[in-house]
């Protein structure tokens, strides 16, 4: 099973991830809030992840590790 | 190629791509995706959004590709990727706004054996380093130009750029860009593939998934060709910048889309090297 890490503090919650997700599993968690002062990105559903790392491939900020 | 780093546990062990990896076998996760080795673990200052980043990565990834991390020096601009000598691992020199291409030549000149970059905005390139842009490709110097256009000045606060489009709203053309008074935007790679000196002109863009893996295949040729001593090779990269175009990151990529790749086409628009009868994507025809 595909295993996707986000480096959280990293993040800037720009939504590029969001956009490029084919499963649409990604969402901005608009109710949290990480070191740098940005909602970050985070996943909903784990299981529903195919790792293709569409996500990390658009991220600016190296924030996606993906492991399949 | 020898990808055994690639696996999260280190197991010593032949394998050949992850498809065939033995980790696979012994259940053990091979990474598909992680930052690049290429990059240092600085958080980047560039805005939400912003493709910098992106096409950081892509630059490292190359580099940790061709492995030559310990061989590259790079060249920064003035520009919103002034700080880029804190993101790449490999050495890098800060140049006079506009003048990466001249210190690039000084250093591969000098160091002949050593792989010279530079990456440069659209303010850098375009507008004050024109000269320095045109006279280094006509010498045909053997330097890899990467070249982000935007179509503004990112770091100054949005003001209109050479590459502005007609009607583009910024700060110094509140009510578009004027043709009769500020010109036509400059098509960079269309201008350059006039002269006989560049090896290699391509225009990519980043925008989608499918674009971004394009432009990583067209930096690594850039870079390949400088390895074999092919001569001068620009890839121009169509960017973005939310913050300045009043956009949001996801609007911006779908303004690349419908205003900027209609404006600025994208595709190889010189290839010396080509195989004539080769793929169609090498003959230095236009998408």
């Amino acid at each position: 099973m595909a295993k996707v890490t986000f480096l959280t503090d990293l993040c800037k919650g720009c939504g590029l991830c969001v956009d490029a997700c084919p499963k649409q599993i990604l969402i901005i968690a608009k109710e949290k809030i990480n070191a740098k002062g940005h909602s970050p990105a985070e996943m909903t559903d784990p299981s529903k992840c195919i790792g293709c790392a569409f996500c990390a491939t658009m991220c600016p900020d190296c924030v996606i590790t993906v492991e399949k | 190629m020898h990808v055994q780093y690639n696996c999260t546990k280190f197991v010593l062990h032949d394998c050949t791509d992850t498809m065939t990896c033995i980790c696979k076998a012994y259940g053990i996760n091979m990474i598909v995706f992680e930052k690049p080795k290429a990059l240092t673990d600085v958080p980047m200052h560039y805005c939400p959004g912003c493709a910098h980043g992106i096409i950081h990565r892509l630059v490292a990834e190359t580099i940790d590709a061709l492995g030559i991390v310990g061989n590259t020096v790079g060249v920064v601009p003035v520009g919103c990727a002034v700080m880029a000598y804190d993101y790449f691992a490999c050495d890098m020199v800060e140049a006079a706004h506009g003048r990466a291409p001249a210190v690039a030549t000084g250093l591969k000149r000098a160091m002949p054996d050593r792989v010279i970059f530079t990456y440069q905005g659209d303010g850098d390139l375009a507008s004050i380093g024109m000269a320095e842009t045109v006279h280094s490709a006509t010498r045909n110097e053997n330097i890899t130009v990467v070249f982000v256009n935007n179509a503004i000045y990112g770091m100054t606060g949005g003001q209109m750029a050479p590459t502005s489009l007609p009607g583009q709203v910024t700060q110094t053309s509140p009510y578009g860009r004027d043709i009769k008074t500020a010109g036509f935007p400059i098509r960079v790679s269309e201008m350059l593939a006039t002269l006989d000196g560049p090896a290699y002109i391509e225009r990519v863009a980043v925008n989608n998934v499918k674009n971004v893996r394009n432009a990583k295949k067209a930096i690594q040729k850039a870079f390949q060709n400088q390895l074999e001593g092919k001569g001068f090779s620009f890839i121009e990269v169509i960017s973005t910048c939310p913050t300045n175009w009043g956009m949001t990151p996801s609007q911006a990529m779908k303004w690349v889309e419908t205003d900027m790749i209609p404006y600025y086409p994208l595709g190889v628009y010189k290839d010396k090297y080509a195989d004539v009868t080769g793929d169609i994507g090498n003959t230095g025809e236009v998408q």
